[in-house]
């Protein structure tokens, strides 16, 4: 005997201010198979949770109806609740009356308490169908991913390579270290960046659980959580890593130099460089599309001059597959191309630089050792000026968002220029100052009160060249005049953005993203660490603009989620997964190519027909692959495949329940 | 300079704003007043209120203010600032706006702008087309500067860039229907 | 290539330079320019100013009448233009607009007849590498500071060209043989009728593009607006002795330059009735040697 029992929530004025919760549930009463419904105003809480205990033993239920949030909040909830009351936790169905209704429909008590009744009525005529259902194991391969060798990707490493796993990271640059490298002194301690980077670059390096994989990228993921199978593309160095020593030879003696990405084009590098001196492997690559052995077939004096006959331009990109449990993303970010502003020149003013460039033109090994030089003559700037918000919350030609860390870097770079350079005038054009971290007011006032950079709060709009100088264009808001500076050199502080392959990375490992292409959480506020694919974690900068500690303290996080992950042996797999019924099943084989976990394949079985024995084939689903996307059931010919706890049976049961 | 009580400026304008978020489109609640527009505007250093602090009068529903101001007359309409603003707030169309209010109003700070205008539409709306030297001789007279610009006069005519007499168009009265059905539809020209 | 041509109103008086330069151009060229019959005023900006509805009624008959006779509008001043455009665009955007501008001005106007600027069509209809094959007196590297202003640019919606740093008229300049300079002034704006109503605000607005220019070390300013024309030409008297400066920069219609390039006679252009001398100028053209291989 069936026996169903409705409990339908508040949730506080959540649900209870659309819906006449109680009517739902005294609605819910003359539902075909319910026994018992009530309704109360948190049914997660304790008492609530009591509630459906105790409801369960004096009324005898032997299956749930929670009409309440989004099973997303509280399915595992519910279930482990009627698990401590003896039941299946499968024998639980959940209405979304929340998200489906009083969220979308406040306006309107009455229909909206109809259609909460119906939602119940459905689930009901579900849950009359369900059948108690086991978890199943898988095993977890215990060693993890990490996509991206900066501060996050390091870190993340670190602290999962100490708890005893084996990590990988995979870098695309020729060295680890990220954007920290280019930086010169942090916020606000002002300290060196390298002297802080280059001792976790050096741990990553030595650790024995970590294996660095630079110059590659990844080029394919499969699999799902516990078991991901990644193809990774180790682009062709050039250099035999095993015979080379490091000595740097060769990039003294290469007679080809090209702009260096590392000094944002300030200065040149060899085609056969490492990116900076502190590089860990610090061995050396050559960039094929400008070495004139790769372009013209000449030169090869590398080749000539390397002790160690390290030089090998026969070597060609390798592809490698592995399996890996968990998959930390830590790609990090890019700048604004703030170019689009033609009020600021288009890009083409030498002086007018981003903050980027002025990190390594302050930095001691920049293009220009340490010294504060116009890149247009190498004169010392006497008037500098500091723009912020460029590209950042500006909807019209850049990003609505506000990057975060530029208000603190800007700080810091107009405390530097007021240090190096005794008598010179600072501006920062601003619209606001956000100084949200620990010790940041204080390193900000500082810059005002004892550093004599002066803030004008307004916007910049226009920068142009007269003569030697930039004429700065800007208003005061709070003098409410027109003001303009006689700039010697201009800095923009342009917005944080996403790397230019995220997205294109994001559909490979198949995570959400957002319309900026920054990762998406699995909750904004409760889960920053984790997508919604299972198994795979977020740190640092490619989940949206943040600082240095915050990168870090996200970092760990993720280590920790992968940790948690990789405990155990095996885990528990959902049984929402794809059944057959052998009986029906042709054999078709249709089914195969559909299923993207590779779950499905034929077996051959033996039947009694007609007084012979036959062999046939049928499909066949392997419980561990089984994701339980639905997919082959729709494919399925001959209805042979349904999907359990969401047979069609079910699911045709909920539409009548509404439809008839 | 007076108190400003903020909870009265705003409950006593919600007409004159409806007023002007209809004509002109704009919402003004969208201006984070930045300065970008007052940084660009050419015709700033003239003015008594810069462009953004007529978006504020007009966000504190202080509109009278910003009627009465000498800045939407002066405004140049070069759309600087609505090119720049990274609101994509129309600036330019709330002056014009705040300009056609202040007229209606009868509010006009700028007596001898408006009249070139009215000089200029009068003469549209009887020949059909500008007649300059009418619309100068007039502008200056009815302004009282009879001799502004007379260096000028001579070497125009004998250029021959300023005609004596003025051009009517055959148009049937099409032109002069053209105001009139505006005026039929509420247009105060 | 035929176009309905709408001079507007300063085109008969003070910017009479314009239509002759343009008439003539457009005649060397091959282009066939019918002038809309019995025109009327498109309002400029004191319509603009006063009543929308009045503003966009105007130039909207202008544009029915071409319309009728399937031909796109080409119009030389910047005002006319882009208070043409915007009925164009408004017509086309409202179907609601479109039907309360057709009872207001008694005719069908459905936005097919599109409004185009004269630099516009001259710059990029063109080829230019034709227009240089048809040059007979280059400008001589003449340098020249491609001065927009405001309404061929802006409104973005309804300009033609980018608004910080447009490169149709420097283009075409470079066609003709001359040397267009780079300078930050090309879309600032020149102050517009502020120097009838409000002369010192005006003249300070005139000074700015002025010296601007000469920085830039221009030998002339070539613009595509009577008006701006008229505050840079006219009175640049009036801002020098308010700046205390000489400027001697003369100010050409860049259809004038168009035309002296092609080698037509300079009296047809209009350029002796300037009120800053040009004779420098054109005599350096006019004489200059002959044709020069222009990329």
């Amino acid at each position: 005997m069936k026996r169903v029992g409705v409990f339908v929530c508040h949730c506080g004025t959540n649900i209870a201010a659309s819906v006449d919760c109680a009517q739902v549930a005294q609605n819910a009463q003359n539902f075909p198979g319910v026994a018992y419904a009530t309704d109360y105003k948190y049914m997660c809480s304790e008492p609530g949770q009591e509630l459906i205990k105790k409801a369960i033993k004096e009324h005898k239920l032997d299956r749930i109806v929670v009409a309440s949030c989004s099973p997303r909040m509280h399915e595992p909830t519910f279930r482990r609740c009627i698990e401590g009351a003896g039941l299946n936790g499968y024998m639980l169905e959940m209405a979304n009356i929340r998200e489906h209704c009083s969220w979308v429909h406040p306006d309107d008590k009455e229909r909206a308490t109809q259609k909460s009744t119906e939602l119940a009525r459905m689930a009901v005529a579900k849950v009359l169908n369900n059948t108690p259902l086991e978890k199943s194991q898988i095993p977890v391969t215990k060693r993890a991913l990490v996509i991206g060798g900066g501060i996050a990707g390091i870190q993340a490493a670190i602290d999962i390579a100490n708890a005893g796993h084996k990590v990988d990271i995979v870098e695309k640059e020729p060295s680890i270290g990220g954007k920290m490298a280019q930086i010169d002194k942090t916020f606000p301690t002002l300290d060196c960046s390298a002297c802080i980077l280059t001792p976790k670059m050096v741990e990553a390096a030595n650790h024995p659980n970590i294996t660095l994989i630079t110059y590659s990228e990844v080029e394919k993921v499969e699999g799902y959580v516990g078991n991901f199978d990644v193809t990774i593309r180790k682009k062709a160095r050039s250099v035999d890593m095993n015979k080379c020593t490091g000595c740097g030879l060769c990039s003294e003696k290469c007679p080809s130099r090209v702009p260096s990405e590392f000094e944002m084009g300030m200065t040149t590098r060899k085609s056969i460089y490492t990116p900076f001196p502190q590089a860990i492997p610090n061995k050396p690559v050559i960039d094929r599309e400008n070495c004139r052995y790769f372009k013209l077939g000449k030169c090869k004096v590398c080749e000539r001059v390397c002790p160690a006959g390290a030089i090998d331009y026969t070597q060609e990109d390798e592809l490698v597959t592995e399996r890996y449990g968990a998959i930390v993303v830590a790609t990090g970010f890019d700048l604004f191309d703030y170019s689009v502003y033609g009020e600021y020149g288009y890009g083409k003013y030498p002086d007018v630089i981003t903050g980027l460039h002025f990190e390594r033109l302050i930095n001691a090994s920049g293009p220009t050792m340490g010294k504060i030089k116009r890149p247009s003559d190498g004169k010392e700037p006497k008037n500098v000026v500091f723009i912020k918000c460029v590209g950042s919350r500006d909807e019209a030609k850049g990003k609505a968002y506000c990057s975060k860390t530029c208000c603190m870097y800007t700080a810091k770079h107009a405390t530097l220029v007021r240090e190096k350079i005794k008598d010179s005038n600072v501006y920062v054009f601003y619209m606001d100052v956000r100084t949200p971290g620990k010790g940041y007011e204080e390193f900000y006032t500082r810059t005002t009160d004892q550093y004599g950079a002066i803030y004008i709060r307004g916007r910049v709009s226009k920068i142009y060249q007269k003569g030697e100088k930039l004429i700065v264009k800007g208003a005061d808001t709070l003098l409410g005049k027109q003001v303009e500076v006689e700039a010697d050199m201009v800095v923009l502080a342009t917005a944080m953005v996403a790397q230019p392959d995220a997205a294109k990375l994001a559909q490979m490992i198949g995570i959400s993203y957002d319309q900026d292409n920054f990762y998406t959480e699995a909750h904004p506020k409760l889960a920053p660490v984790e997508t919604h694919t299972a198994g795979v974690y977020l740190a640092g900068a490619c989940q949206g603009p943040k600082d240095i500690p915050e990168s870090v303290a996200q970092a760990s996080g993720a280590a920790a989620k992968v940790c948690a992950l990789l405990s155990k042996d095996e885990m528990a797999t959902e049984p929402i997964i794809s059944q057959v019924n052998e009986a029906i099943c042709a054999g078709c084989g249709m089914c195969i190519p559909i299923c993207p976990y590779k779950a499905l394949e034929l077996k051959t079985i033996q039947e009694r027909v007609q007084g012979k024995t036959i062999e046939r084939k049928v499909a066949s689903v392997n419980s561990g692959l089984c994701q339980g996307c639905g997919a082959c059931t729709v494919a399925c010919r001959s209805s042979a495949l349904n999907l359990k706890h969401f047979t069609n049976e079910q699911i045709l049961a909920e539409v009548d329940a509404l439809c008839l | 300079m007076e108190t400003v009580e903020l909870t009265s400026a705003l409950a006593g304008s919600q007409q004159s704003l409806a007023e002007l978020n209809q004509e002109s489109g704009v919402r003004a609640s969208k201006c984070y007043q930045c300065g970008k527009c007052t940084a660009g505007c050419p015709v700033a250093f003239a003015m008594d209120k810069t462009p953004r602090e007529i978006m504020r009068l007009v966000q504190l529903g202080l509109i009278d203010e910003a009627l009465q101001s000498h800045t939407i007359w002066l405004c140049a309409g070069c759309v600087t600032c609505s090119t720049r603003c990274p609101r994509e707030v129309d600036i330019a169309r709330v002056m014009e706006t705040l300009r056609i209010m202040a007229r209606r109003k009868g509010i006009v700070a700028e007596k001898k702008i408006d009249l070139f205008h009215s000089i200029f539409l009068k003469s549209v709306e009887r020949f059909g087309r500008v007649y300059e030297l009418g619309l100068v001789l007039q502008n200056n007279l009815q302004g009282l500067q009879p001799f502004k610009d007379v260096d000028l006069g001579p070497a125009m005519l004998l250029k021959g860039k300023i005609a004596l007499l003025p051009h009517s168009i055959k148009d049937n009265g099409e032109v002069k229907k053209i105001f009139a059905n505006v005026r039929k539809r509420g247009g105060k020209v | 290539m035929k176009y309905a041509y709408y001079p507007g109103c300063s085109l008969s008086s003070t910017g009479i330079e314009y239509d002759l330069s343009t008439r003539a151009v457009a005649k060397a060229l091959g282009i066939d320019l019918w002038e809309i019959p019995e025109w009327n005023c498109c309002g400029s900006s004191s319509a603009h100013l006063t009543d929308h509805l009045l503003a966009l009624a105007l130039p909207a008959r202008n544009m029915a009448i071409a319309e009728a006779e399937g031909l796109d509008v080409v119009i030389p001043c910047a005002a006319c233009y882009v208070r043409s455009k915007a009925v164009e665009v408004e017509v086309k955007e409202s179907p609601e607009m479109q039907k309360t501008i057709s009872e207001v001005i008694e005719r069908e106007y459905t936005g097919k007849a599109k409004a185009r600027a004269l630099l516009d069509v001259f710059a990029n209809d063109l080829d230019l590498n034709n227009v240089s094959a048809l040059v007979n007196k280059p400008l001589q590297d003449l340098k020249v500071a491609c001065y927009y202003g405001c309404l061929l640019v802006r409104p973005t919606k309804l300009g033609f060209d980018d608004a910080e740093d447009p490169q149709s008229m420097d283009k075409l300049m470079q066609a003709l043989g001359g040397t267009p300079v780079q300078w930050s002034f090309k879309t600032e704006c020149c102050g517009a009728s502020r120097s009838l109503d409000k002369t010192q605000v005006g003249l300070t607005m005139i000074e700015r593009i002025l010296s601007a220019a000469k920085e830039a070390g221009a030998d002339c300013i070539a613009t595509a607006c009577p008006l701006c024309m008229s505050n840079l030409d006219m009175r640049q008297g009036q801002a020098g002795a308010k700046s205390g400066q000489t400027y001697n920069l003369p100010v050409f219609y860049f259809t004038e330059l168009m035309g002296l390039a092609l080698g037509l006679n300079p009296q047809e252009l209009g350029v002796n009735k300037h009120f800053v001398d040009t004779s420098a100028v054109v005599k350096k053209v006019v004489e200059g040697k002959g044709r020069r291989e222009t990329a």
